[in-house]
């Protein structure tokens, strides 16, 4: 069959945060863009950050993108690059201010400037003390900044594909990235998006894990397509436990939170985060308040009938102060939990929340393979590792993350489309064609496993065996099932086959995309015998020249995963930032 | 709660197979920790792939799993799926045309948002900083800017239904006033301009279904009124 082309300057995958501000870039520079999405763009996961976007605005106290970059690489465990590190550091003043311009709805301080809020692991001076670095929306910024990134783009006039959902890249004899193939989900049309430059912003994977913070929609379908088209997968080992997801529902109650004053209490009442971080308490770093909470439930000191999560209180707050700055906290407790925040704590457990990992690029966006830039190819936000994040992120770069890498991903293109031939090169159909065979297959095939049985497979077992704490044995029979949960979505069937708005078709193939995400993490995770940042395994013991575990002459490193016989190979974390010294190696503690 | 049995019935409509409309009974099995209607839909779809419908963040932000539960336009995210008077009748949002099943076309609904300009406008030229703004002004913002285009409002107004084509409807109505009210935006009488129309703003008969949908408890009927008041101002 031949697969009708559209031919565009530039394709975007995905509309949340990084795509909409990459998609401004390009189309206020005039170039024929076109930006694909599985939902309406205000509907991606961006919508749902709850806390702030921090930059060292300094609006309430001293602060400097340089102590921002201090924290960030001390919370990414010494992983993150920090050429990219101080990149990121140093635009979000920019980034931010721009936002407002915007229309960005911000909370103010009394002097009319953009509200800050104090979050986890953000300090002043050099990890000195906590500093109000997150700028917020009440505890609605996602939203916020989604909605006013997408209106900024109506006005832009940027020509959205909605409800398409992008299938597999094509890329030539060379590799150079070709566009995408997609389907338009209403008619199950499949198209070939040609383009100069491609760019994933397709969010993250979290679906992977049983218990997730994040939505539906986010089945890492730009690591599965990247992965099938021979792109290294980076640090996937690395995911983030949120440590407050609504105990049950796995609804996300931000940091923030804690940022307003709130505290975390065990079954005695105590403030146990005194004992884990003296200094920063309940506003370490999400990974140690993450263990630190596992390792109270696992000592018997959790709450509720099966002592099986902690909790949140803030009834110390002022009910207005709760009203104005943490409404929809207020909401989600009570429609989750079932509990008003203001009477009550909220009942709390860590929850798979983050991907640090993905499509392995540098701070201008390009993805690049074996030191060698993709050429046409881009990745923005939590489906690319520039890598920012390292072991482990810190609240509110998140958001910062979609901002700056989002733009300066759309300024290189914008800068390669410019070098490019005028006319598009001839298209390598075998990548289509191999596309279009992995739609047949699923609409032919009559019996098999069901998308279901096969998804909760892959979710049980990633769950259990890797979790907030990894165990070498259990990593090791976790890598073996998730080989056999593989063999299960190789074999997935839909009885569905009709082709208006078929969801039961999107579930198979976003399944399709997860498996290659759970591999990935499994294999990475099983492979990496230190403890750092978020992966933390029982062998990786504290020693003096290990301090938590952590393994600097061995595995400060990125891992790279191959779908080509899940292999592994490394490269080295990039030490020397763009203009200040290197932020030098020390024990983490909060 | 415990484990217990919900009964469904639930428009079915697959423009491929079926000349027209019909409701189909289900009934699900629901473990002690399903509490929402959207956990109940989403068990249903594994005992029959083929029901359709659209979500994704499941907590009420994202405005995707907007339908007709028993009557009122509603989330299934965030309705308790026990308060509900059994067979739960399940329909698609009114008065737009039916894609499939619980998922309409909402063509129309963004047609008429985009209307009306949404995005702050300012001819001055930006400052090196933010542009400053009290906490009182600010404030002004509350209750306007939350809206998640989830359509429950548009869809259970009368005078949507009926001209969906010229009345801008509550979500967008909602949605300009929330620039009108910004102090940042400099185009107060561009907008309202743009809503001068026996049409676009003056189809609001106050009739406040909207304000008794909206899952996030906005109230669109307010925020018509003071456009209102401002047109009024401006003759006078």
């Amino acid at each position: 069959m031949t697969v009708p082309v559209r031919k565009f300057d530039a394709v975007i995958v995905g509309a949340g945060g990084a795509g909409l501000r990459a998609a401004l870039q390009l189309s206020e520079a005039g170039l024929k863009t076109a930006v694909l999405s599985k939902v309406f763009p205000t509907r991606s996961h961006t919508v749902a950050a709850q806390g702030g976007v921090s930059a060292s605005l300094g609006n309430s106290e001293p602060d400097h993108w340089h102590w921002h970059m201090y924290d960030t690489v001390k919370g990414s465990d010494w992983l993150g690059d920090q050429d990219a590190i101080e990149f990121m550091c140093r635009e979000a003043p920019n980034v931010v201010v721009e936002l407002e311009h915007f229309g960005m709805p911000f909370d103010r301080n009394a002097d009319g400037t953009i509200y800050q809020r104090p979050f986890g692991g953000h300090m002043s001076n050099f990890g000195e003390k906590p500093v109000r670095r997150a700028c917020a929306a009440a505890d609605r910024t996602g939203h916020a900044m989604l909605h006013a990134l997408y209106q900024r783009n109506v006005r832009a006039n940027t020509q959205f594909f909605v409800e398409w959902m992008a299938l597999d890249l094509v890329r030539d004899e060379q590799g150079n990235v070709q566009g995408v193939v997609a389907m338009e989900m209403e008619t199950s049309d499949i198209y070939v998006f040609q383009a100069k430059a491609t760019l994933f912003a397709t969010g993250g994977a979290g679906r992977i894990f049983a218990s997730s913070t994040n939505a539906f929609i986010n089945t890492g379908d730009g690591l599965g397509m990247a992965a099938r088209a021979g792109i290294p997968l980076e640090d996937m080992e690395f995911w983030q436990f949120h440590p407050t997801g609504v105990a049950g529902a796995g609804v996300l109650i931000t940091e923030g939170v804690r940022g307003e004053g709130g505290i975390l209490r065990n079954s005695n009442g105590e403030r146990f985060m005194e004992r884990y971080a003296p200094n920063a308490k309940d506003l370490a770093s999400r990974d140690v308040v993450s263990r630190a909470m596992v390792t109270e439930i696992n000592e018997g000191r959790g709450c509720g009938p099966n002592k099986d999560h902690v909790l949140l209180d803030i009834t110390h707050l002022d009910p207005e102060v709760i009203k104005s700055k943490l409404p929809g906290i207020r909401e989600i407790s009570i429609k989750f939990a079932g509990v008003d925040p203001i009477k009550a704590p909220i009942p709390v457990v860590p929850t798979c929340h983050y991907q640090m990992g993905g499509i392995p690029t540098n701070y201008k966006g390009e993805v690049v393979v074996n030191d060698q830039i993709v050429s046409g190819f881009y990745a923005a936000g939590e489906v690319a590792c520039a890598s920012v994040h390292g072991a482990n992120r810190l609240g509110t770069n998140s958001l910062l993350d979609l901002l700056v890498f989002g733009k300066s991903s759309g300024n290189s293109m914008i800068d390669f489309i410019k070098h490019a031939p005028k006319d598009l090169p001839v298209l390598n159909t075998a990548d289509v064609e191999r596309s279009v065979a992995r739609v047949d297959e699923l609409n032919q095939r009559s019996s098999g496993v069901e998308v279901n049985d096969a998804r909760l497979a892959m979710q049980a077992t990633m769950q259990k065996h890797c979790g907030v704490f990894r165990f070498k044995d259990m990593l090791k029979e976790g890598a073996e099932k998730i080989l056999e949960v593989e063999k299960q979505v190789a074999n997935i069937v839909i009885a569905d086959k009709s082709k208006t708005f078929n969801t039961a078709r999107l579930e198979a193939l976003e399944l399709q995309n997860l498996i290659e995400v759970a591999k990935a993490t499994m294999i990475s995770a099983e492979a990496r015998t230190e403890s750092r940042g978020a992966h933390v395994r029982d062998d990786a013991e504290d020693t003096p020249e290990r301090p938590n575990g952590r393994d600097d002459q061995n595995w400060l490193k990125h891992t790279l995963w191959h779908r080509e016989g899940n292999q592994l190979k490394y490269k080295p974390v990039t030490m020397k930032p763009l203009t200040v010294d290197t932020i030098a190696l020390k024990t983490r503690s909060y | 709660m415990t484990t217990r049995t919900i009964k469904f019935s639930i428009y079915r409509f697959d423009p491929e197979k079926d000349a027209k409309p019909y409701m189909k009974d289900y009934t699900v099995e629901l473990d002690a920790t399903e509490h929402k209607l959207l956990d109940a839909l989403v068990k249903l779809k594994v005992l029959d792939d083929s029901v359709s419908f659209r979500r994704s963040c499941r907590e009420g932000v994202c405005g995707s799993d907007a339908m007709n539960i028993n009557g009122k336009n509603g989330l299934a995210c965030v309705t308790d799926v026990d308060s509900l008077k059994q067979p739960i009748q399940i329909r698609p949002l009114p008065g737009l045309p039916v894609i499939r099943d619980l998922i309409v076309d909402m063509t129309q609904f963004f047609k008429q948002y985009h209307s009306i300009k949404p995005y702050v406008q300012n001819d001055t030229p930006a400052p090196d900083r933010e542009r400053l703004q009290s906490q009182e002004d600010r404030k002004e913002l509350d209750g306007l800017y939350e809206c998640i285009l989830c359509a429950c409002c548009s869809t259970s107004c009368p005078s949507f239904w009926w001209n969906p084509d010229k009345f801008v409807g509550p979500a967008g109505l909602l949605a300009a006033y929330r620039f009108i009210a910004d102090t940042r935006d400099t185009a107060t009488n561009e907008r309202l301009d743009n809503l001068e129309d026996p049409y676009r703003l003056f189809r609001c008969h106050t009739i406040m279904n909207c304000v008794d949908v909206c899952p996030k408890d906005l109230n669109p009927t307010k925020a018509i009124g003071k456009i209102k008041d401002l047109m009024v101002k401006r003759i006078a």
